[in-house]
């Protein structure tokens, strides 16, 4: 126990790095696939529901295994400069996960425009504000503020979620402690304790969000 | 499409039975998270601290840690230490468990954690006044459990359920890793087999959104039903 708790650790930092670049990929899809879905076009609109109902109604492991195992076998791609990317796993896994958590959080930011009460809009036009800044400064700040505990909560699950690298050869949490107990045959101290880190980290995620919420309430 | 055919040549038989594993596992894993949720949502609901505690650790730890984890730990943990209380009964062959139960139990045990939190939920949003009602018209408990909280109960917690329902199917992909043959697993020999991994792993995708589909539709009707008369 007093051996694997280095090795868990420093494989938390995996995880870490893991959920923070698919956050911030995945929040950038997010955001522009809940702007697509505010389209009037209903084209436009009916492709952003696409990609969020196929995300969403699959499981992660089979997106983690189209894009890594899948991918790779078209003859074409592999010739491309993207392959570069595609042929590590590390970078396989982030695009799985960002494309996942891109589906739930344009969901989430979908919902929260379209709580926005009209008259903030109004009053911001009636004032003269152009539509960019309106955008920008009154509609996302307010969108953010609230899809905050919703947000919060697909934090939790992508970072549930990022145990799944560890089907694709990546020395995750999960990976390494699975790696520890193939050796040293003591799965449940091992997996417990790779359980309470977790729990930890959720722990923390929580209540940064909690303070975050406090910070940026309207009242 | 040659790959899909059923018989000896393609994979549309032995996928279409995995197709059927994961709703074998997916209904086993609601129903023991039924029976879970049945144990600890009177638990959160009670009045008594340490009680409120058990039940809060169950689903606050159950929902912090990753769903393939719990996996591993039943899987490979869960051999281990049924060994161990059989050495103390003078018991010391292997002892391997059928991946079906320790799947379908873990799976079970997340869906529970989840499913706790939606009827705690439900029935407290209930009107206060049903409750007094009930006890001013002398019903027994059980009976006024049974005919008066249950129906409103789920009528406010079928939306939920649903959820619970896509994360349980969803979540049993995962028991692909312990060997049993269902969806994903199935897929992983295909794909293996035929060096299609692209092909074999759209398919089931397609197979999974047909799945969430379907049930969808089927949820939606129930509710409709339990919602006769709002």
């Amino acid at each position: 126990m007093a051996t694997s708790l280095p090795k868990l650790l420093s494989a938390a930092v995996v995880t870490l790095k893991l959920l923070s670049l698919s956050l911030i990929f995945g929040l950038a899809i997010g955001l522009l696939f809940a702007i697509l879905r505010l389209n009037k076009n209903p084209i436009i609109n009916k492709f952003a529901y696409g990609y969020s109902y196929i995300f969403r109604g699959t499981p992660l492991l089979v997106q983690i295994f189209i894009i890594y195992f899948g991918l790779g076998q078209i003859e074409y791609f592999r010739s491309t400069f993207l392959w570069v990317v595609f042929k590590e796993p590390y970078w396989c896994a982030i695009i799985a996960f960002a494309l996942n958590t891109g589906a739930y959080t344009s969901e989430i930011l979908r919902s929260a425009f379209q709580t926005i009460k009209p008259g903030i809009i109004e009053a911001g036009k009636s004032l003269g504000i152009s539509n960019k800044i309106i955008f920008y400064k009154i509609q996302i700040p307010v969108a953010i503020r609230q899809s905050l505990p919703a947000y919060g909560n697909e934090i939790i699950l992508m970072m549930k979620g990022t145990s799944l690298a560890s089907t694709v050869t990546i020395m995750d949490l999960t990976g390494a402690a699975k790696h520890i107990v193939s050796t040293t045959y003591k799965p449940l101290e091992v997996f417990l304790l790779a359980g309470g880190i977790y729990l930890f980290m959720t722990f923390l995620i929580h209540n940064l969000i909690k303070y975050l919420e406090k910070k940026y309430s309207f009242q | 499409m040659d790959l899909l055919t059923f018989g000896k040549t393609g994979w549309g038989d032995e996928l279409f039975y995995a197709t059927l594993m994961t709703i074998a596992v997916s209904i086993a894993a609601l129903l023991i998270g039924f029976l879970f949720s049945l144990i600890f949502t009177p638990l959160k609901l009670s009045n008594n601290k340490f009680l409120n505690f058990v039940a809060n650790s169950y689903t606050t730890v159950i929902r912090g840690v990753p769903e393939l984890l719990v996996i591993y730990l039943f899987f490979f943990g869960g051999s281990g230490a049924i060994m161990y209380v059989a050495s103390i009964f003078g018991y010391f062959e292997y002892i391997e468990i059928n991946a079906f139960i320790t799947g379908s139990l873990a799976i079970g045990i997340i869906s529970g954690a989840y499913s706790t939190e939606v009827f705690r939920g439900a029935i407290q949003s209930i009107d206060k006044g049903q409750f007094e009602a009930c006890k001013v018209l002398g019903f027994k408990k059980h009976i006024y459990f049974l005919k008066v909280i249950m129906p409103q109960m789920l009528r406010l917690a079928i939306p939920n359920l649903s959820n619970v329902w896509q994360i349980t199917l969803k979540d049993t992909s995962l028991i692909s890793v312990t060997g049993l043959v269902e969806i994903m697993r199935q897929s992983y020999i295909a794909a293996g087999s035929t060096r299609d991994p692209l092909f074999f792993y759209s398919f089931a995708a397609v197979l999974y959104l047909m799945l969430t589909f379907f049930s969808m539709k089927l949820i939606n009707r129930l509710e409709v039903k339990y919602s006769r008369g709002f």
